[in-house]
C-alpha cells in the first residue's frame, strides 16, 4: 500500500490538483505584491523628486538673487558628509565648487531631468556604495549643479521586504503542498479501497462490496452509488443463472422424453431393421445434440460464475500426464506421437475437473486436426513429416503454461482470434466431429481461472498454449 | 428389486415404471418431494431415483432428510445440471451417484444395478474370478488359464471395475467416472480404444472371449456367450 502510493504520488490526481491550485496562488500573490512594490516605489520616488524639485526651485531663486556664488555658499553649508542630502556645483571648466560629491557621477546624464546613480559617501566604509537620485541643473554662467538625495535606505527596505514576500511565499508552497498531499493521501486510501473491491468484483466475486465510511460525503455517495448497481447487477446475474437452468430443465425434460421413445421403441420387437436403423440414429442425434446444449449451458454458467469453494490444490504436471496417459492409445490409433514434457508440479489451486477437461479438449483437438492436410498437399511426404503431439507444462513465474503442439495444418494468424470464439468451426474442420464449442470452453476455463488462451504457430502445426495463474496453497 | 421414482414429469416417470418393469424390477412413482419422502420412509425400498428438482420439496433436501433419518437406501440422484459442482453438492447431500438428464436408459439401469450391489455390504473380496480369468487384488497379478497376463496399472484398473462388475452391464460413463475419475466428456471413443487394448491381452489369444461389447450400453465381463 504504501509502496503502490510513492509510486503514484507524483502523477496522483490529489498531487497534481494540489500542485495546480498552488500555482495559480502564487502567481496571483505574486502580481499583487509585484503591483504594491511598484506603487510604494512610485509613491516614494515621486515624494523624492518632488522635494527635490521644491529645493532646486529654492535654489533657483537664491541664484537670481546673489548668483552662483551665494548657491556655492548655500550648497557649502548645507554638504554635510552624512546625510539624505547630496550636492555638486561646478563651474563651466568643470572645477568643484562646493558639494559633497567629489566630481560628477558618470552615471548621470546631465541633460536629463532627473535619475539614479551609485556614489560612494565620504565617510563609511570605502568601496560601499549607495543609490541615490538626483537632478541635474544648467545654471547661468555654464555652472553645473546636481541636487540628489540618498535612497539606499529606500532600497534596502525594499529588499528587505522582498525577501520577506519570497520566504513567505516558499513556505507557503510547502505548507499547501504538504496539506495537498495529506490530504490526497486520505483520498487516496479511500479511493484504493474502492479499487481494491472493484478489481475483486471483476475478477468474479460479485458478492463483494464497497466499503462506506459512514461520514456521508461524496465519496461514501459514489460508493454507495456503486454498490446499488452492483446488488442490480448481482440480481442480473442471479436472474440469468436462473434462466440458464430454467432453460436446461425446460429443454432438457423433453429431449430426455425424446430419447426415451426413441429407445423404448427400438426395443419393440415389431420393428423392422430399416425402423430400428432410423431410430438409432435418431439417438445419435439427439445425443449429439445434448453433448452440445451441455457444453454450451456449461460455458454460459462458467462465464457467469466464480471460481469458489470447488478449487482444490493438486499437481498440475501429473494431472495433464494422466489426461494425455488417457489419450495416448487414441493418439496411437490415428499413428500420432503423444510426447509429454512435464514434471509433477507445480501444484496449483484451480478446479481439477474443469482444468483436466480443458486439457482433454486442447490433446483431442490436436489428435483431431494433427493429422490432416500436409501444407504443400503432398502425399507422399505425409510419411516422412513429423507426427508427434507435444504436450508441455512450464511453471513461469507467477503464471504456468500448459501447451499442445501438432503439426497439422495449424490455424492461420487471421484465423486465430475468431477459432476461440463459440461455434466457429474453421473451414479446414467443417468435415470433422465435434461441436465447434471445444476451444471456446478452453477460453472459459482460462477465464474463470484469470489465465488465458492463445493459439501460435508450430511452424508447421498449431500450438496451442492455456496459461493459468500459478495461485499457490494458502500459506 | 423394488424402486421408487420421485419424478415430477409425468411421462418421464411412466416411461421410467415401464422400462424397469420391462427389465425385471418393480416401480413406485411419486410426483412431489413430500410424497417422495413420506413414501421412502415408509416403504421398502432397494434403490431411490430421485430428481433434482422437484415441487414441493427439492430433491437433494429429500436426500439430506432421509439421510438424517438414517435411512441408507441408496440413492441415484437424476438432475438437468450437469456441472461437476452440481453433481459434488449431490454427492454431499448423501446421494450414491448422479446422472444427468438426458441420460440413455441402459445408463440408469446399469447404474442402479451397480448400485443396488453396493449396498450388500462388501466383504473384502481379495480375489475377482471369472472363468478362468483371475485377477488377485493383493499382488495386482492377472492370470487366464494359469498364464500371467502383464497389464499397465490403468489397464489393472479398468479390468478390476469390470470383474467386480461381472455379469452386469458397465457403460462408458461408469468406466470413465470410476476408473478415470473424469466427469467431462472426453470427445471422442477414448474408452473403446482403452477397452479393445484390454480386449487384445485379455482375450486374444483365447477361445472363449470373456469382454464382451453390450450394443448400445457398454461392456460386460462375463463367462459365456455374449
Amino acid at each position: 500500500m504504501l509502496d503502490r502510493f510513492s509510486a503514484t504520488a507524483w502523477t496522483s490526481t490529489p498531487f497534481r490538483l494540489a500542485a495546480l491550485s498552488i500555482a495559480a496562488f502564487l502567481l496571483t500573490a505574486a502580481g499583487i505584491v509585484g503591483f504594491l512594490f511598484w506603487q510604494t516605489n512610485t509613491v516614494l520616488t515621486e515624494q523624492v523628486l518632488s522635494s527635490l524639485k521644491a529645493e532646486v526651485a529654492e535654489l533657483r531663486r537664491i541664484e537670481a538673487g546673489g548668483g552662483v556664488a551665494a548657491v556655492a555658499d548655500l550648497i557649502k553649508l548645507r554638504s554635510r558628509p552624512e546625510g539624505p542630502g547630496i550636492y555638486f556645483i561646478a563651474d563651466q571648466r568643470g572645477t568643484k565648487l562646493a558639494g559633497n560629491l567629489n566630481r560628477l557621477p558618470p552615471e548621470l546624464d546631465v541633460t536629463s531631468s532627473g535619475g539614479v546613480f551609485h556614489y560612494e559617501p565620504a565617510t563609511g566604509v570605502p568601496g560601499a556604495k549607495r543609490l541615490a537620485v538626483a537632478i541635474p541643473v544648467r545654471m547661468a554662467l555654464g555652472t553645473q549643479l546636481i541636487v540628489g538625495r540618498d535612497i539606499e535606505e529606500q532600497r534596502s527596505y525594499a529588499n528587505r521586504m522582498r525577501n520577506v514576500f519570497l520566504l513567505g511565499f516558499g513556505l507557503l508552497s510547502l505548507a499547501g503542498l504538504a496539506g495537498g498531499l495529506g490530504a490526497g493521501r486520505l483520498l487516496l486510501n479511500r479511493v484504493e479501497a474502492i479499487n481494491a473491491a472493484s478489481r475483486s468484483i471483476m475478477a468474479g466475486d460479485l458478492t463483494r462490496r464497497i466499503p462506506l465510511e459512514g461520514s456521508g460525503d461524496e465519496l461514501d455517495g459514489l460508493a454507495t452509488n456503486l454498490n446499488a448497481m452492483l446488488d442490480r447487477i448481482e440480481q442480473l446475474m442471479n436472474g440469468l443463472r436462473e434462466v440458464s437452468d430454467n432453460i436446461a430443465h425446460d429443454l432438457k425434460t423433453p429431449l430426455n422424453r425424446l430419447r426415451n421413445r426413441a429407445e423404448a421403441a427400438l426395443r419393440d420387437p415389431r420393428g423392422t431393421n430399416a425402423h430400428r436403423e432410423g431410430l438409432e440414429r435418431t439417438i445419435e442425434e439427439a445425443d449429439e445434440l445434448i453433448k452440445t446444449f451441455n457444453a454450451l449451458l456449461l460455458i454460459a454458467r462458467l462465464e457467469a460464475g466464480v471460481l469458489d469453494e470447488n478449487t482444490e490444490t493438486f499437481e498440475l504436471g501429473r494431472h495433464v500426464r494422466d489426461v494425455a496417459d488417457f489419450y495416448e492409445p487414441v493418439a496411437e490409433e490415428q499413428g500420432l506421437m503423444l510426447d509429454v514434457l512435464a514434471a509433477e508440479g507445480p501444484s496449483i489451486v484451480a478446479n481439477r475437473h474443469l482444468v483436466g477437461q480443458a486439457v482433454a479438449n486442447l490433446i483431442d483437438n490436436a489428435i483431431k486436426y494433427g493429422v490432416r492436410g500436409q501444407p504443400q498437399g503432398d502425399p507422399s511426404a505425409a510419411a516422412e513429416t513429423d507426427k508427434s503431439i507435444r504436450v508441455s507444462v512450464t511453471a513461469q513465474k507467477d503464471t504456468v503454461e500448459i501447451a499442445v503442439a501438432d503439426r497439422g495444418p495449424g490455424i492461420s494468424e487471421k484465423d486465430r482470434e475468431r477459432a476461440l470464439k463459440r461455434f466457429v468451426r474453421l473451414e479446414a474442420s467443417r468435415t470433422q466431429p465435434g461441436t465447434g464449442l471445444g476451444l471456446s470452453l478452453i477460453a472459459a476455463v482460462a477465464r474463470l481461472h484469470g489465465g488465458t488462451v492463445r493459439l501460435e504457430d508450430n511452424a508447421p502445426g498449431l500450438r496451442a498454449v492455456l496459461v493459468l495463474p500459478l495461485r499457490r496453497p494458502a500459506g | 428389486m423394488r424402486v421408487l421414482v420421485i419424478e415430477d414429469d409425468r411421462e418421464t416417470a411412466q416411461f421410467l415404471q415401464k422400462a424397469l418393469k420391462e427389465s425385471g424390477h418393480a416401480a413406485d412413482l411419486a410426483g412431489d418431494g413430500e410424497t417422495g419422502l413420506s413414501m421412502a420412509e415408509a416403504g421398502e425400498y432397494d434403490i431411490l431415483i430421485v430428481d433434482r428438482m422437484l415441487p414441493k420439496l427439492d430433491g437433494l433436501s429429500v436426500v439430506k432428510t432421509l439421510r438424517g433419518g438414517g435411512v441408507r437406501t441408496p440413492v441415484l440422484i437424476l438432475s438437468a445440471l450437469g456441472e461437476v459442482d452440481d453433481r459434488v453438492k449431490g454427492l454431499r447431500a448423501g446421494g450414491d451417484d448422479y446422472l444427468t438428464k438426458p441420460y440413455a436408459y441402459t445408463e440408469l439401469l446399469a447404474r442402479i444395478e451397480a448400485l443396488s450391489r453396493r449396498a450388500v455390504p462388501e466383504e473384502q473380496e481379495t480375489r475377482y474370478v471369472v472363468g478362468d480369468l483371475v485377477l488377485d487384488r493383493l499382488s495386482h497379478r492377472v492370470t487366464r488359464g494359469g498364464e500371467a497376463i502383464v497389464l499397465q496399472p490403468r489397464e489393472y484398473r479398468l479390468l478390476e471395475y469390470l470383474m467386480k462388475n461381472a455379469g452386469q452391464v458397465v457403460t462408458r460413463t461408469m468406466l470413465l467416472e470410476n476408473v478415470w475419475d473424469y466427469h467431462f466428456d472426453p470427445q471422442t471413443n477414448v474408452i473403446d480404444v482403452h477397452v479393445s487394448r484390454l480386449r487384445s491381452k485379455i482375450d486374444k489369444s483365447f477361445d472363449k472371449p470373456l469382454l464382451h461389447t453390450v450394443r448400445g450400453a457398454g461392456y460386460m465381463v462375463r463367462d459365456g456367450a455374449g
